[in-house]
């Protein structure tokens, strides 16, 4: 029989932010996210900025970064696409960056207009700099991340990790 | 219409601690003839992300005063953190348009603000505690007293000259740039 698992992914990342001491977690409202959202809303410590648009996380992790502080970005696949020029302010001064993306567009994607994003979000993150690792399961998300904040706030390196469809559950078109 | 060198000078004049981030093209050039200085993070690209910098910057921040000074072509690509911005609310940010209506790097196109696209009134509708249009050099001086000490959000767009000035070239190196920066803000 199964253990109940007492913490899910979204906590599990949540837990590397305290850890990793982010103190600013930039984030256009999305359904894969909500659960990490509201942890962060929640937490006093962390100050949550919701953007219009995913690139002005870019700017916000970049003015944290001057100042002293730590900030993460979620977002959806296709807001990868809203960021590319501005990705170059991370590559430009050397700014470290954690990135999760939620996945949209892959296999059993219901909706075709999240394919042309969701299937090159990837290579365009490579392309901008980002190193990029990919989670398809729960288990792998404690490493992963943990890696991935240490790498980024420690190292100056622009980190994505992709969260698969896999991992967040299709979206339910019928109720 | 403002002098645009003159005004930018007179605005950080004895700027004693005061966090500056301009914009790129002209404004990183005003900010820099006004005087080089480590607490400049200069841009020269990212285009639309100026405010958006100094929000990350005075949430890390929020004992130091923060100027952001984008041109009005970089604003309006970034319109959209003006919301962001009155969402969060910063006390001690302030954003100086340096508004000439026009794109300079590009040609001297005209920018929305030619026809009478008013940042100053998007301000308001985001919450900004003020917003005000400037145009006369003797504003300067209350400009100057609202970054210092008036409480934000607040926006200012300053109508400048849309005349061609020399380019003043400050660093251009990132990695420099941030790392000045980030040292003169903790000293050793």
């Amino acid at each position: 029989m199964h253990t109940p698992l007492t913490t899910s992914w979204p906590d599990t990342i949540y837990g590397h932010f305290r850890r990793a001491g982010v103190r600013q977690v930039g984030y256009v409202p999305d359904a894969g996210h909500s659960k990490l959202i509201a942890l962060c809303r929640d937490d006093p410590n962390i100050a949550d900025v919701v953007l219009t648009t995913e690139e002005e996380g870019v700017g916000l992790v970049a003015g944290a970064a001057l100042g002293g502080q730590r900030a993460a970005l979620l977002m959806q696949s296709s807001g990868v696409g809203n960021c590319i020029n501005m990705f170059s302010l991370l590559r430009n001064c050397g700014f470290g960056c954690v990135l999760l993306v939620t996945m949209r567009g892959e296999f059993g994607e219901f909706n075709p207009w999240q394919v042309p994003m969701g299937s090159i979000t990837e290579d365009v993150l490579r392309l901008s700099g980002f190193l990029t690792y990919r989670i398809d399961s729960a288990d792998d998300v404690d490493d992963i991340v943990g890696a991935g904040c240490d790498m980024a706030f420690d190292g100056n390196l622009q980190v994505a990790i992709l969260l698969s469809q896999r991992l967040i559950g299709r979206k339910q078109w019928t109720k | 219409m403002l002098d645009r060198r003159d005004f930018v000078r007179r605005i950080l004049i004895e700027r004693g601690d005061l966090l500056v981030v301009p914009g790129l093209g002209c404004a990183t050039y005003d900010v820099a003839a006004a005087g080089d200085h480590p607490l400049n993070f200069y841009l020269w690209g990212a285009m639309g992300g100026t405010a958006m910098i100094a929000l990350g910057l005075a949430l890390a921040q929020p004992g130091r005063r923060v100027v952001a000074i984008p041109g009005d072509g970089d604003m309006l690509m970034g319109i959209g953190s003006l919301a962001t911005i009155g969402v969060r609310q910063p006390k001690k940010l302030v954003v100086v348009i340096l508004d000439n209506a026009h794109y300079g790097e590009t040609g001297m196109q005209p920018s929305h603000t030619s026809a009478g696209i008013d940042f100053a009134a998007v301000a308001l509708g985001c919450r900004f505690k003020t917003a005000r249009t400037v145009s006369r050099i003797e504003e300067a001086a209350e400009v100057r007293r609202l970054i210092h000490s008036g409480e934000g959000p607040i926006l200012i767009n300053a109508k400048i000259d849309a005349e061609d000035v020399p380019r003043v070239l400050p660093l251009r190196d990132g990695h420099a740039i941030k790392q000045r920066f980030i040292e003169a803000l903790n000293p050793a």
